[in-house]
């Protein structure tokens, strides 16, 4: 029998149809799965039990001729979605013990769909990071590792590593700079951000709210496409989110791109780009222009500025959002004298490193006599950033570009570890789009020399995500990308 | 702009973390660095330019006057470190 | 000229005050959750996830609280802006669940406004609005059931608030109580706040300064928190002028601080004071779009603007012909000038507010109850009046019939009815009356016709007596005079 585990949504939700397998027996062939890669740390907490249940469920509506668009697909969840009844931490230790009672809209839609949740996924803390090493879980370790274990990149470093490793059949993800990107990139799957405002925030442990957005971090384009339509929708409990209708992502795909113009940016050829990243950048252009799309340079000019900006807006807005912590109310709580020791104590013992520095820039920039220098100041860029990209896009209908500077590097590396700049400097290519609000997906483009894969970005409009899948699996049967063993 | 070892106390204060004094050094040089790096910004010429609050292009939406909510106190309870007579409970508030 | 000087060893002083006042905005649901805003629940009983500050939880504005304000506005004469922005206010505290509190700081929902208050020497003067925003409420911390530890209650918190910001238009404590009375009513009047201090509804918190006649620059303002009754705002700004004026004679300086009024001693402390000063961090919430109105929404509040005091005032002087001491009293309270209205309705409007400020209010006050509990109906004391108007029962015996609709709750033409109290206006019948009195009395009937004309009053006096108090005293009065002349 083949391995259920590597087929894909669209694979399995035919077998299941045509009971070649049950729901149970996939979910089990799963739990074997998550045993077997244990070590790779991709999972805080396995509900494969309760899956199996969904899945009994699931078999009787498929059995009847019944159920949702994913029914009886086992699924992973990042950490960060409130799942009811099961414990939801951001893999924080200031949210050890925390059971919500409440479940995200994002995987209501899920559930009600059908799909089976296998358990929640590792991811930095906060999703703050980019390599998953904040996590109070420890990192994961990504399934491409040789010799020494590398990071899946993050904050999804969990979900695009579990969905590598055939650990769930998709997974949710967030992206709030780079977050469902990086890492899909980094561990060879597909992973797409939409426009900010296509899925509800509700429920969603919030970072940066004017930035994050959940999406899907799949094995393919097609997947990501049923996935996606599923976790779309206006949510009248999210006032950011959009009334627009949801359009069946799946129907685009197989269209052709002839006519389309894609723009390169000329300002995303940084100094010391990886060759080989810079090789495949072109290839993938080269691709496209073979399906009669139209090659065309545009300009981004603020590029550079982007990370700067992001790194203002994003801990400002973090820093209100994890003031809720406080060890009152839910979460973990180190007693004090007074209140104030209460909640130093609390937050002092509950946040890592890395999200105390970005609370702390963040408290910063919005602080009195500072908050015109800094933060205004960014709001100020990020509407030239924004600008930038509506100028570029009278001139093209996509952008391509690589998602991430390099490949995957070694968990530990020093020089990340010692300048939380240069881990930042990771998601240079997509953090522009996250302060636009635009939808882009990252889709394995090969493998560089050291055979580690390489991921390529396709940036839309606002709310048009339908170019980027259609172009998106263009490339794909162009790539014909093998995953991990 | 530089900060100085007031300014870490103060804003570990307004942020409720602790830092050491062995730390302060450590991570009013980590802040100089991070902010000389955004400080870049101060080139960017943003006169005339209005602040992005929000990407989206609509406006606020808003809901009716319905009571929808709530009647769950065992549920906003669950959760908590400490509660007593159905409140949340703390270390006595000076003020 | 109603500004309170303080004559000070080194020259005159004046006071200058404003106020900010918190209302809490009346509506059925919170302002940003579906939670009711009953007020006396079970502890923790009208709390929503949202309000509780829970992980991933989201705001929604509720339509009622801003049609309230805007409300409020209009009857402040203010501007109403179409567009305004939410921002956040960040601090930790007990009884804050997200650490920061949701408000509107650079564009608030109301600008400029005046309020015209009455005061007592007749003068009127105009204080000017700053602003009115919107915002939510705290919850509540309990101190005195443990003395170790604080019990937080978030049943009030997320209770819409409007903030209303007056200029600093004060110049003595008599203007801001006039104008807290005023504003209380319009309030009342508008359905938009209940206006209760004492409760809490309604808190004020008073900024005073102090200047040299004649100076024009304002000199360090310090401010009061949460002074809770009219009488108590009073108290403080006469304390604290009198404090600065103290302070600034003795050589000392006014620090900008944050103080509290001690109702049982009359004196105003510093609260403590903390490591660090306050900084709120202000940013606009991200979580919620701008607010933009049209014409449309604004013109639907306004079509239901009823008449507010002032108007009605005017009204019930220039149409009515009441005195414009009566017309304030009555208006005052909104159920008063409505209970008026039906009274005086095809009556006599000035009779009846003599009832009602004299008779009708004493009998309130001895039975200690209030206008919705009166026994006498409105429709019944402006039936009573125009008994009289018409001759059917004379004014004495009003009075009599009065007292029995107090007692017994019944319709005057049925006490007058019952009891047989109509007025004799058959003139054959008093001329007989008369008759007899005059040949009962020659003694006093030589008297009056040899010049003691006061004596008229006697014999209407014995008139009336003998008609057991029915005689129409007119009539009475018009044949003695011919009979005696």
């Amino acid at each position: 029998m083949t391995d259920l585990t590597k087929l894909t949504i669209a694979k399995a939700r035919e077998g299941l149809k045509k009971k070649e397998f049950s729901a149970p027996e996939l979910v089990e062939a799963y739990a074997a799965k998550m045993a077997e890669n244990r070590k790779l740390n991709a999972y805080v907490c396995e509900t494969t039990e309760q899956a199996l249940e969904q899945a009994k469920a699931s078999q009787e509506k498929i059995n009847h001729g019944e159920g949702g668009d994913l029914e009886g697909i086992p699924l992973g969840i990042k950490d960060l979605f409130c799942t009811k009844g099961i414990p939801t931490t951001a893999c924080s230790n200031i949210l050890k013990g925390f059971v919500p009672p409440y479940e995200s809209t994002v995987t209501t839609h899920l559930l009600a769909a059908g799909a089976n949740f296998l358990g929640k996924l590792n991811l930095d803390e906060f999703a703050m990071g980019g390599s998953n090493e904040t996590s109070a879980f420890g990192p994961v370790v990504n399934p491409w590792s040789k010799d020494v274990p590398l990071v899946p990149g993050g904050s999804s470093g969990g979900s695009a590593a579990a969905v590598a490793a055939n650990m769930c059949a998709a997974a949710t993800g967030t992206d709030t700079g780079g977050s469902i990107r990086q890492p899909s990139a980094f561990c060879g799957v597909t992973g797409i951000k939409p426009t900010y405002g296509r899925c509800s925030r509700w429920g969603i442990i919030a970072f940066a709210s004017s930035l994050d957005q959940a999406g899907p971090i799949a094995k393919d384009v097609r997947d990501c496409a049923i996935m996606l339509k599923t976790m779309a929708g206006y949510d009248a409990k999210d006032s950011t989110s959009a009334q627009k209708e949801v359009p069946d992502f799946e129907k685009v795909l197989g269209l052709d791109v002839k006519g389309m113009r894609i723009g390169i940016p000329k300002e995303y050829r940084v100094d010391g780009l990886d060759k080989e990243v810079a090789a495949y950048w072109d290839k993938a252009a080269e691709m496209l222009k073979e399906h009669g799309a139209e090659v065309v340079e545009v300009s981004l000019p603020h590029t550079k500025y982007a990370l700067a900006t992001y790194y203002i807006i994003a801990p400002a807005e973090a820093s209100s959002n994890l003031a809720r912590y406080d060890g009152l109310r839910y979460g973990n709580r180190v007693d004090g004298v007074h209140l104030d020791d209460m909640y130093i104590n609390s937050r002092s013992a509950g946040f890592g490193k890395e999200v105390k520095r970005r609370i702390m820039i963040g408290t910063y920039v919005l602080s009195a006599g500072y908050y015109d220098a800094y933060y205004l100041k960014a709001q100020k860029v990020r509407r030239l950033i924004r600008d930038d990209f509506i100028k570029a896009f009278e001139k093209c209908d996509l952008i391509l570009t690589p998602t991430a500077p390099t490949a995957a590097f070694p968990i530990g590396d020093k020089s990340m570890q010692e300048n939380p700049i240069t881990m930042w400097l990771n998601d240079i290519f997509t953090v522009s789009v996250s302060l636009a609000g635009l939808p882009a997906m990252s889709l394995p483009i090969g493998l560089n020399q050291q055979g580690l894969p390489l991921g390529m970005q396709l940036v839309g409009r606002a709310f048009d995500e339908e170019s980027i899948f259609k172009a998106a699996y263009c490339l794909e049967k162009d790539v014909n990308f093998v995953g991990v063993k | 702009m530089a900060i100085d070892t007031e300014t870490v106390r103060k804003i570990a204060f307004l942020s409720r973390l602790r830092v050491d004094d062995d730390k302060v050094q450590a991570t009013e040089d980590e802040f100089n660095k991070i902010l000389g790096w955004v400080d870049q910004l101060q080139e960017v010429d943003t006169q005339n330019v209005a602040p992005l609050v929000s990407v989206n292009e609509n406006y606020l939406q808003m809901r009716e006057d319905e009571v929808t909510d709530g009647n769950m106190p065992e549920e906003i309870l669950a959760n908590a470190p400490m509660k007593e007579y159905g409140y949340f409970a703390v270390p006595k508030v000076v003020e | 000229m109603s500004g309170m000087i303080i004559n000070g060893k080194t020259g005159d002083w004046e006071v200058i005050c404003g106020l900010e006042i918190h209302c809490q905005i009346i509506s059925k649901s919170k302002i940003f959750s579906g939670a009711s805003t009953h007020y006396g629940s079970d502890v923790n009983e009208n709390v929503s996830f949202i309000d509780a500050g829970m992980p991933g939880m989201l705001p929604v504005l509720n339509k009622e609280c801003v049609r309230q304000a805007i409300k409020t506005g209009l009857g402040l004469n203010a501007k109403i802006n179409k567009y305004s922005e939410f921002s956040r206010k960040n601090y930790f505290y007990a009884d804050l669940p997200q650490g920061y509190q949701i408000t509107q700081f650079q564009y608030p929902l109301v600008g400029e406004g005046f309020v015209k208050i009455d005061l007592e020497d007749g003068s009127s003067k105009n204080i000017g609005i700053e602003r009115i925003h919107i915002e939510q409420d705290a919850g509540k911390s309990i101190h005195d059931i443990s003395p170790t530890k604080s019990f937080i209650d978030l049943n009030r918190a997320g209770v819409g608030l409007m903030e209303i910001v007056t200029k600093p238009d004060f110049r003595s404590p008599e203007e801001a109580g006039a104008f807290l009375r005023k504003l209380r009513s319009i309030v009342r009047y508008l359905g938009t706040c209940d206006g209760n201090m004492d409760e809490g509804s309604m808190r004020c918190d008073v900024n005073v300064s102090v200047r040299k006649v004649g100076e024009t620059e304002f000199r360090t303002r310090n401010e009061m928190k949460n002074v809770n009754s009219v009488k108590f705002v009073m108290q403080a700004i006469e304390y604290e002028a009198r404090r600065h004026v103290e302070t600034y004679e003795n050589g000392g300086t006014i620090v900008q601080e944050t103080r509290q009024f001690d109702p049982l001693k009359g004196v105003t402390k510093v609260m403590r004071k903390k490591e660090f000063a306050h900084d709120y961090r202000y940013f606009p919430e991200p979580d919620l779009l701008p607010l933009v109105l049209d014409d449309a929404f604004i013109d639907d509040v306004k079509s239901e603007m009823v008449e507010l005091p002032d108007a009605k005032k005017e009204r019930f002087v220039h149409e009515l012909g009441l005195t414009p001491y009566d017309a304030s009293v009555l208006c005052e309270a909104r159920e008063t000038a409505e209970w008026f209205e039906k009274a005086a309705k095809g009556h006599d409007a000035k009779k009846v507010a003599n009832w009602m400020m004299g008779d009708f209010f004493a009998m309130l006050n001895e039975k200690k109850i209030s206008l919705e509990e009166s026994p006498i109906s409105p429709e019944n004391l402006g039936k009573l009046v125009e008994l009289v108007t018409s001759n059917v029962i004379n004014g004495k015996t009003a009075k009599d019939v009065f007292v029995l609709m107090a007692e017994t709750g019944k319709a005057p033409d049925v006490i007058v009815e019952e009891k047989g109290l109509k007025q004799v206006t058959d003139t054959a019948a008093i001329e007989k009356i008369i008759d007899e009195v005059i040949a009962a009395n020659p003694g006093n009937v030589a008297a009056y016709k040899g010049g003691k004309v006061a004596l008229m009053g006697w014999f209407v006096g014995q008139v009336m007596k003998a008609s057991q108090g029915k005689a129409n005293p007119g009539v009475v009065n018009q044949i003695l005079r011919n009979k005696l002349a």
